[in-house]
């Protein structure tokens, strides 16, 4: 009955904020969308490779593979050539001995074009001994893909991250400056003067501000899952499922860091020490190259969990019992983050 | 036992900051009890303390022979803070009906309270109107509204007429004596308005984190040889009028 009020109360309150509703529920898609056509952009141009010399079986193979062939007088001076030409490298063949002169500006481009080309090289000796080649003038070979295929990129493991991130960080920051403006106005001190209880005002915060939190979920989900049509090889269910917990916990946490911040500024400051490092222990960078103490580092964080979930669900067509231990810790750490708060609460009422 | 209130020799400090002092004081039902003093003298954490939202270091605090904190009993206090704590983004009467759902209060009964309170405080007329959009004696007012809502049987109001207009704050007035002489309720309020503190049945002068005196307006006029209350206000700080 008094969270009920309480509720109704943090609905009104936030349906008459039409900004946050709108960074609540339209910033998500907004970014999401961006990130979308950011990697998966239309096909880049093909390289170009400058080359000396080069004989028309090896030229022939480095077109197959999708590299545009100029042919140049001479290298001269490298940096020269590549910029008058417009080139992202030079070939040059001497007596059979071949050099790779590259521009190096995108470093990873400039690697994909080196193995290319050291592909077409082999190639090239390889039908000089008439070893069989298959279309796209590569050693015959089959591949199977275990997750995803052939046309998987690295959004398609980016995105369920992605979502699970939206979450946490929108309903983190919402339910958070929400109750730090409860305590700076001195609401929040003159609820604690009504006969309500500590875990009737929790319930009702996490229910009121959960509503949305749920809503922004489904959009975020159903928008990524039907328009953006990103993979997904599980159930939809079980998505929604690991981002209401996910919502859960980054309500909890938020309400519960709105202790120790006396402004919204320094709620804000809360991002760059809570959200920021979460993101990178969330998958999006590869976790086995770390250090042991870093790798340590992600299992304290909650996004860590809910990124392993979803990209379980999302990409790799697990079931729920493929993600139950990551749902597990979850529940803990809105459980932990509860408890915390029905503590600092006492403050208000001694 | 007919005191409402009664204040055991509480003393209360922040850090190394003694707040309040071995205070003690009882008062009684159907009593309007003032308490003036200077500014930081504690007036505030005192009151407090009544409400249970600060806890004593040492000593008792008695409501209603209950002993504070009472979660039970704050439905019989109606307490408005020295600082407005309302809902801007709400209406006057989304603010209302939201604390009068908090105390035990049957439907009817709670519209019945909510049109009594706004009319009490004048603001019936712009009920509808976004608190964001309130003076601040409007937003006093509805605070005062919403100390009221309850029906507590006893008030505690920090300071409650604040950037009221003379003509609202006597009708204010009017209403807590009639509150008091009609419907027996105790009311504890703070004010550094003299002629305010000349209404109150009994008068503590709190300094320093402690009560110098207290008593009926008259007898702190006598003890002091003071011909109205400013006088001894003045005189209990040291300063020769
Ligand atoms: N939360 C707090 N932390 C530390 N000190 C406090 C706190 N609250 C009040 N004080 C100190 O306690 C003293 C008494 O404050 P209080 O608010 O009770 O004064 P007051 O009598 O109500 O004053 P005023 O008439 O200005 O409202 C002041 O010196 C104040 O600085
Ligand atoms: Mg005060």
């Amino acid at each position: 009955m008094r969270t009920g009020a309480l509720i109704v109360r943090i609905c009104r309150q936030m349906s008459r904020d039409k900004r946050t509703l709108a960074l609540l529920f339209v910033a998500p898609l907004l970014i999401l969308t961006l990130m979308y056509y950011v990697f998966n952009g239309g096909e880049a141009g093909n390289p170009r490779l400058g080359a000396v010399n080069v004989d028309l079986q090896l030229a022939q193979l480095l077109e197959k593979a999708n590299i545009d062939v100029v042919n140049v007088e001479s290298a001269g001076d490298a940096a020269d050539t590549i910029a008058e030409h417009d080139l992202d490298g030079i070939l040059t063949n001497a007596n059979g001995k071949l050099t790779l002169a590259l521009e190096n500006g995108d470093p990873s481009k400039a690697k994909a074009l080196q193995m290319k080309i050291g592909q077409a090289a082999v190639a090239r000796s390889l039908l000089a001994m008439n070893v069989p080649l298959t279309d796209a003038g590569e050693i015959g070979m089959e591949t199977h893909y275990v997750y995803g295929s052939v046309d998987s990129t690295f959004f398609d493991v980016l995105s369920p991250i992605l979502v699970g991130f939206f979450v946490f960080f929108f309903v983190f920051l919402i339910s958070g400056i929400g109750l730090l403006r409860e305590r700076t106005t001195g609401t929040l001190e003159r609820l604690m003067s009504t006969p309500i209880r500590r875990r009737e005002v929790l319930t009702g915060y996490l229910t009121g501000y959960g509503i949305f939190a749920v809503i922004q979920t489904v959009i975020v989900v159903l928008y990524a899952i039907n328009v953006l049509d990103l993979t997904l090889a599980g159930s939809i269910w079980n998505v929604l499922l690991v981002n209401l917990l996910l919502a859960l916990v980054a309500l909890s946490l938020g309400i519960l860091l709105s202790t120790f911040a006396a402004s919204e500024f320094q709620m804000v400051q809360f991002i760059p020490i809570v959200v920021v490092p979460q993101v990178f222990f969330a998958g999006i960078l590869p976790l086995d190259g770390m250090a042991d103490w870093l790798q340590a580092l992600g299992r304290i964080m909650p996004l860590y969990y809910a990124a392993d979930a979803l990209k379980g669900i999302m990409y790799r067509g697990e079931g729920f019992g493929g993600i139950f231990v990551d749902l597990l810790v979850l529940v803990g750490f809105a459980a932990i983050f509860i408890t915390l708060n029905v503590l600092a609460l006492k403050r208000y009422r001694k | 036992m007919d005191y409402a209130v009664q204040v055991d020799q509480v003393s209360k400090s922040y850090g190394h900051k003694a707040v309040l002092d071995n205070v003690s004081l009882q008062i009684r039902e159907g009593q309007i009890y003032g308490l003036i003093g200077p500014s930081g003298a504690g007036k505030t954490t005192l009151v407090k303390m009544l409400v249970g939202m600060e806890r004593a270091d040492r000593g008792n605090v008695t409501v209603l022979n209950e002993t504070m904190p009472n979660l039970e009993l704050l439905q019989e206090i109606g307490y408005m803070a020295q600082s407005d704590a309302l809902y801007a983004e709400l209406t006057g009467e989304e603010n209302l009906s939201f604390f009068a759902a908090l105390f035990k209060l049957g439907k009817t009964e709670r519209k019945r309270r909510i049109a009594y309170a706004a009319d009490l405080v004048n603001l019936s007329g712009v009920l509808n109107k976004r608190v964001s959009a309130y003076s601040g004696g409007m937003k006093r007012r509805l605070s005062l509204a919403i100390a009221l809502i309850q029906d507590p049987r006893i008030l505690i109001l920090d300071e409650p007429t604040v950037g009221i207009d003379p003509q609202l704050r006597l009708s204010i007035w009017s209403e807590l004596q009639r509150l008091k002489e009609v419907e027996g309720k105790t009311i504890i309020v703070t004010t550094h308005v003299m002629d305010e503190a000349g209404r109150c049945d009994v008068l503590a002068m709190v300094r320093d984190g402690r009560i110098l005196t207290s008593g009926t307006p008259q007898e702190l006029m006598a003890h002091y040889g003071a011909s109205n209350l400013e006088e001894v206000f003045l005189q209990a700080g040291g300063i020769q009028v």
